[in-house]
């Protein structure tokens, strides 16, 4: 279950920023988690509501952005189908993911007093 | 809001962050890859499921490297000594990393336990990752390299079934292949084929631990990375850790 160190990261990440803009309390959190980030968004959601008591997110929302897999032909930008050998089926050239393995803090909204 | 006393509505602020959720444990990464540059330490990051025959592959790479390279060790381990344990008794330089509960070793607590190994004259940090095949994939420790043991036991469907560790490996060691004549529809080929689809360049070295079979083809893949590392000067020459 490393979606509760990846929530405590999170929660310290916009703690940090919130506090920074002197926020008496953060209102939504916003983050983008890719198909094959290795995180589970409901196991997220559950661990955010765990940790997020008594800290600047108490009342905060958490918005979960999920992006799809995608792989395309590292030479000739060919998509790669998901599931599919991961090799060019044009030029023979390995794929790589161009999205999908995103864990990121894309936007806080805040109170500020 | 009162212009007066500043009572009333607060105001709400939008703010764009767009950066990695885990940017602080990347940072230390970085700090810790320029530690092991700087000291031409080839840092590798091995992982695997409990029981895949990570330890013994330490064991089995110190003995094949003896007199010819040094080899310092972590172990993550929930609760107990035992595999840094039996490194020392092979005659590895061997940590224990107690995680308790957590499933992962993270960047801060490779940092911290390579404060132990500060006086050790190493050329191979070997950082034996908690035994799960899902969340050690996520975290960056300051490796060269990311090698995920999988034994033939565990079944060719594997890298299928957790994508993310395998994607990230550099290479997959097949464990245990001296089990393969008593599994019967098993075959390495049939692991090559599974990993073609999540691996876009797939590197597999067959081995046994017990039999010693492939361990040299193992220690060519070491050597060749460690010319590379010992050769490349730090990106970071200032840092010091």
């Amino acid at each position: 279950m490393h979606e509760y160190s990846i929530v405590q990261a999170l929660l310290a990440r916009v703690e940090q920023e919130a506090r920074a803009r002197g926020a008496s309390a953060v209102l939504r959190v916003r983050v983008r988690v890719g198909a094959v980030s290795g995180v589970e968004p409901e196991l997220l959601a559950c661990a955010y509501e765990f940790f997020r008591v008594r800290t600047l997110c108490e009342r905060a929302e958490l918005n979960i952005d999920r992006v799809e897999e995608q792989w395309a032909c590292q030479a000739c930008r060919t998509t790669v189908e998901r599931g599919a050998v991961l090799i060019c089926p044009r030029c023979g050239a390995p794929a790589r993911l161009t999205q999908g393995d995103e864990i990121m803090l894309e936007r806080i909204e805040m109170e500020v007093p | 809001m009162c212009q007066s006393c500043g009572c009333g509505d607060a105001e709400i602020v939008a703010l764009d962050i767009h950066d990695k959720v885990l940017a602080a444990n990347d940072r230390m990464a970085l700090h810790n890859r320029g530690h092991f540059a700087q000291r031409g330490i080839l840092a590798l990051n091995l992982m695997g499921s409990p029981g895949a025959g990570k330890t013994a592959i330490v064991e089995a790479t110190s003995s094949a490297l003896k007199g010819r390279a040094r080899l310092g060790a972590v172990s993550g381990d929930l609760a107990t000594d035992r595999d840094a344990r039996r490194l020392r008794q092979a005659g590895v330089p061997a940590l224990t990393i107690t995680t308790g509960a957590a499933c992962h070793l993270d960047a801060a607590m490779v940092h911290r336990a390579l404060d132990s190994f500060r006086s050790a004259a190493l050329d191979i940090f070997v950082i034996e990752n908690v035994g799960n095949l899902v969340c050690p994939a996520i975290y960056d420790l300051g490796q060269a390299a990311n090698v995920v043991a999988l034994s033939v036991t565990e079944g060719e469907d594997k890298p299928l079934k957790y994508p993310p560790i395998f994607r990230a490996a550099d290479l997959v060691l097949l464990t245990k292949i001296d089990l393969l004549p008593h599994l019967p529809g098993l075959s390495v080929a049939a692991f090559e084929e599974s990993l073609s689809h999540v691996m876009p360049e797939p590197r597999i070295i067959p081995i046994s631990a017990r039999t010693g079979e492939g361990i040299s083809d193992w220690i060519d893949w070491i050597t060749d990375r460690l010319a590379a590392s010992s050769a490349v000067p730090s990106p970071q020459g200032e840092q010091q850790t």
